[in-house]
């Protein structure tokens, strides 16, 4: 899995921090979406696809199906 | 997880797509379909008000998902095709050309109508926003505009009236409360919501209802207050509430009050379920039913959708949360504040702009505001999780 965040179009929900705090995090200053692991190990997959799908800016894109 | 034979989705905006992918990410594999009353694959209403009116976003960017995304979802996709009944006793959805699509499993999600002022409709120069037409019209008319005057005091009409300000239109915000959104925010972030907007050159005329509209050889002039006095306006904006799309349930036995209502499954019969901005459910830790307007209750409740249509049996019980971008400012708010709640602010000032207010009612938090402070906004949100999660005295 190869995860892409969209940093223009990120609101600064932090919905992705709560759904997969190893994955995402937020900037300090402005909320803006921090991508803390671009390729995560598969225990993780569920959750980020779920903080993907949740996003409410559709900021996040996930790469490869599996 | 199998699931119904088949499972039909009515909407295809962010909670209709959401729920169709949260099926297909929690293992169901049967037939799917969403169905779509407008033409346009599934889009995002939030940028329409701010990126796509100020022209900074084409339509492309607003896309939900990429073309090869929405086709791994393996769902029958139908747009541009209103739903205009439901038989509820054999889940059967008619649509305006005539389908009749039956399914296992039916998923309200028809969204929002906006208001409107009485004769807006023989009235040019007199918008909505709600959909992404809406905003491809509005954006040239805001343009062309000498005056634009914005009816509504809520988000969305503070939100155009940002942009329409950045775009340098000159604007007049009209609307009944004292202060913008004070009856969620309360009176003191209220008026620093109106500061800000003075501050960047938005004429406020607040506290004052708006009658109606004005016109002259079928052309809107301005707008009607109840003080008798009336705004001149080339331009006119209504955004001032939206009534859930509901109407193609008349006749079909379903219990529609301010939005289709549903139990703490968000299911309002057997095999039909209600998400997003058209779903009124029974919130359990509130002890109260709820309907919620806001982006992330689309997707929130829709997953909830999902894993009951599944089996899951889970009350849906969220942190309401929404945000607003006005100017440079970012606000987000995590739970139910209110106007007449107490407010602390916990983090930063309002002197420098950027803080954390607490909300509190009766001595339990009921919601925090982050203002320019997203991340620290977010982390308060636990407060409200507690409040929430704490019996009820």
């Amino acid at each position: 899995m190869k995860v892409t965040v969209d940093e223009e179009k990120c609101c600064g929900a932090g919905q992705c921090a709560l759904l997969a705090p190893e994955v995402f995090d937020q900037r300090e200053e402005d909320g803006i979406v921090i991508l803390l692991d671009a390729e995560p190990v598969e225990s993780l997959h569920t959750s980020v696809r779920e903080a993907a799908s949740m996003c409410p800016a559709a900021a996040i894109e996930l790469g490869e199906s599996s | 997880m199998s699931g119904p034979a088949g499972v039909l989705v009515v909407g295809a905006s962010a909670a209709g797509l959401a729920t169709a992918e949260a099926l297909r990410r929690k293992g169901y594999r049967g037939g799917l379909t969403l169905l779509g009353a407008e033409s346009h694959p599934p889009y995002d209403r939030p940028p329409l008000s701010k990126q796509v009116l100020s022209g900074t976003w084409d339509t492309e960017r607003t896309r939900l998902r990429q073309p090869a995304t929405l086709s791994e979802l393996d769902s029958e996709i139908i747009l541009g095709d209103p739903a205009v009944g439901l038989d509820v006793a054999t889940r059967t959805v008619r649509t305006a050309s005539g389908l009749a699509l039956s399914a296992e499993a039916i998923v309200v999600a028809t969204g929002l109508r906006p208001r409107t002022l009485p004769g807006q409709g023989e009235l040019t120069g007199v918008h909505v926003l709600r959909t992404l037409d809406d905003s491809l019209a509005l954006r040239p008319a805001l343009l062309a505009a000498s005056r634009v005057v914005i009816v509504g005091d809520g988000v969305l009409g503070t939100e155009i009236a940002a942009t329409a300000r950045k775009m340098g239109a000159k604007v007049t915000l009209a609307g009944p409360q004292q202060a913008p959104l004070e009856s969620q925010f309360g009176s003191s972030l209220g008026n620093l919501l109106g500061e800000l907007h003075a501050e960047h050159g938005v004429c406020l005329r607040l506290g004052t209802a708006v009658t109606g509209l004005t016109g002259r050889h079928g052309r809107v002039t301005g707008v009607r207050l109840d003080t008798g006095d009336e705004l001149p306006a080339d331009v006119v904006v209504v955004a001032f509430g939206a009534t859930p799309a509901t109407e193609w349930l008349a006749g079909s036995g379903l219990r529609v009050d301010d939005g289709l209502v549903c139990d703490s499954r968000c299911r309002a019969a057997e095999g039909i379920y209600g998400a997003g901005d058209v779903a009124r459910w029974q919130h359990d830790a509130l002890g109260t039913s709820l309907r919620l307007e806001n982006r992330t209750n689309a997707t929130q409740q829709a997953n909830a959708v999902a894993a009951n249509i599944l089996g899951e049996d889970q009350p849906y019980v969220p942190v309401p949360h929404f945000w607003t971008d006005q100017f440079d400012t970012k606000i987000q708010v995590h739970g139910l504040p209110n106007g007449d709640a107490e407010v602390t602010i916990v983090d930063g000032s309002t002197a420098e702009r950027r803080f954390v207010a607490r909300y509190q009612h009766n001595g339990k938090v009921a919601g925090v505001l982050g203002w320019n402070m997203p991340k620290q906004c977010r982390l308060r949100r636990q407060e409200v999780v507690d409040a929430l999660s704490a019996p009820v005295p």
